[in-house]
């Protein structure tokens, strides 16, 4: 099967994603947020999430298959994310993506979001074939991670992530310290737009030589956010005004800046020239222009998909099994889970042994 | 026939034909592991019963969120997938039913569940409607498990562990039939999201 029909179901946070792909043609990315119910709390509540899905979840499906122009029985395969993320969320579309695939009697791929992330680019409308290997940085509210994918879909290796806060939710803190609404990110970079990035040298975490011994990869957003909240208070202490719109420029750097560095690090230590951007902060400008911007200077090529293929979707789920299809990948068995930490080297879950592959 | 799903408690997948008989049951009384289990278990009833189905009867609680949602979902895409109506049951009629079944006789009773957190859901019912469907006294409520006896009022309390998926297929089909809707769409929360409202941020000192 060279052009699977799959479709793809995501619930790992706070958007219900229905994706349809034929092989690496995206037909339709369908997306239901709950981020509004969210903003009031400052962050994503597990609960809500969960109960926003299993609300979100037929209508989107059947908006998806409207959008695609295909029907149920058209479908080669049914792809669902089975970790990591939210436990309670993922369960939503595990068992969802059970029920469709018993009933249409279907072959169901259990995949791994992050490699999903990965996949995203090959969907992409118009661009030429993902070239392996790659440094993938993927960056969201849920994860901060550095990949070196050597292939798709039998070779991702994790090579640093988020010790603590997800960059993502270091906006997200950063922006309550200055008093800014959810989600952070649109909302620093408004108010960072006539700051100075130089005025404060806030710090980079995990980047001391000592650091980069055993972190080399790995990121540490905490300190950073203490860091901020310090400077706010000693403003405040001595009765200054918080100059936001420095802080917020200073602290975006702050965090580009360790990112970007790492990242660019990781393509020079392992001599691969190119990396591929992926997750929800990608929609940050700053981001994606100093990682142009660096990359060219070093010689590597940045690709990023656009923004709706960055933030989670179905269509990335659906793309990755469609390439584990045609790869000659057997179907899932029934019996997994949702995981939450599932690593970045499981890309496909329970795959069903020759013997019990119908 | 008719397929119903319930993992309010356990995880209770059945069949039954239009007569209300079961024709399958593969059900789980782990209160844990209802992702894990609801494929296969669907796939062992429609093995065992065909693969005829009419209508699905979801069970809709109340329970252990995490857990009752996990076979709503699976409800919901099965009926998608093969064009065929949900019916949205509360899973208290479905041990009610059980238990008229048993003992026709049975007054006034209760029936008790866990509900985690300390707490108990309990709906009170007496005997069976002109429906065939157990006659629901008072609202489902949640309970603190040490102010159920009180609530209860020495009331005849069952308290059960698992729902018969196939008396939950008997109910909705009855439901069906009489053309009423004994749940909405929203499962039988019971209790608001767990969320506290952002206060001032912490202070980290100078
Ligand atoms: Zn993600």
């Amino acid at each position: 099967m060279s052009e699977p029909l799959v479709l793809g179901i995501e619930t790992s946070c706070d958007e219900t994603g229905i994706g349809i792909v034929r092989g690496r043609t995206l037909l339709s990315n369908t997306i239901a947020s709950s981020m509004d119910e969210h903003a009031r709390y400052g962050g994503v509540i597990p609960e809500v999430a969960a109960r926003a899905h299993l609300e979100a979840l037929q209508p989107s499906i059947e908006a998806a298959l409207a959008e695609a122009q295909v029907s149920l029985s058209d479908l080669d395969a049914i792809a669902v994310t089975s970790g990591p993320g939210l436990a309670g969320a993922l369960m939503v579309g595990v068992g969802a993506a059970k029920g469709l695939a018993v009933s249409l009697g279907k072959p169901l791929y259990a995949v791994n979001h992050l490699v999903g992330h990965i996949a995203a680019d090959i969907v992409t409308p118009d661009s030429d074939p993902l070239e392996y290997p790659t440094i993938a940085l993927l960056v969201s509210g849920g994860h901060t991670s550095l990949l070196h994918v050597r292939d798709l879909t039998t070779d991702v290796e994790l090579l640093g992530e988020t010790m603590d806060d997800a960059a993502g939710e270091a906006f997200d803190k950063v922006a309550r310290l200055l008093s800014l609404p959810y989600p952070g990110g649109p909302e620093i970079d408004r108010a960072a737009a006539d700051g100075d990035p130089k005025a404060i040298r806030f710090p980079r975490g995990l980047s001391k030589a000592p650091d980069l011994v055993k972190h080399r990869y790995d990121f540490s957003f905490s300190g950073l956010k203490t860091a901020v909240a310090r400077w706010v208070e000693r403003c405040e202490a001595s009765g200054e005004e918080v100059p936001v719109a420095d802080v917020a420029a200073s602290f975006r750097e702050a965090v580009v800046d360790v990112l970007v560095t790492k990242a660019l690090a990781a393509c020079a230590d392992l001599g691969v020239p190119r990396l591929l951007l992926g997750g929800g902060v990608i929609a940050n400008k700053r981001l994606r222009d100093v990682a142009i911007e660096r990359a060219a200077v070093a010689g590597v090529t940045v690709r990023i998909p656009p923004l709706s293929l960055c933030t989670d979707n179905g269509a990335m789920i659906a793309a990755l099994a469609a390439d584990l299809i045609s790869s000659g990948r057997r179907p899932s068995t029934l019996a997994f889970g949702a995981d939450s930490t599932l690593p970045v080297t499981e890309i496909q879950v329970a795959e069903s042994q020759a013997e019990d592959a119908a | 026939m008719i397929l119903a799903v319930d993992t309010s408690l356990g995880t209770a997948v059945a069949i039954v034909d239009a007569d209300g008989a079961r024709r399958a049951d593969a059900s789980s009384p782990d209160p844990l592991g209802h992702a894990e289990v609801i494929g296969t278990l669907l796939q062992r009833a429609l093995a065992e019963a065909g693969d005829e189905i009419t209508h699905v009867v979801a069970g809709m609680g109340p329970g252990p969120f995490t857990g009752l949602r996990i076979g709503i979902a699976t409800a919901r895409t099965f009926a998608l997938g093969r064009g065929i109506p949900v019916i949205a049951v509360p899973s208290h009629f479905a041990a009610a039913l059980s238990i008229l079944e048993q003992d026709p006789e049975a007054g006034t009773f209760a029936i008790v569940t866990d509900a985690r957190r300390r707490e108990v859901a309990i709906s009170v019912f007496r005997g069976l409607d002109a429906d065939g469907i157990p006659h629901l006294k008072s609202e489902t409520v949640l309970v603190p498990r040490t102010g159920a006896e009180a609530y209860l009022d020495g009331l005849d309390a069952r308290e059960v562990t698992t729902v018969d998926a196939a008396a939950l297929a008997r109910v909705g089909i009855r439901a069906a039939n009489a053309g009423r809707e004994l749940a909405g769409a929203e499962p039988l929360y019971l209790r608001q999201p767990d969320v506290t409202m952002p206060g001032a941020p912490k202070r980290v000192g100078l």
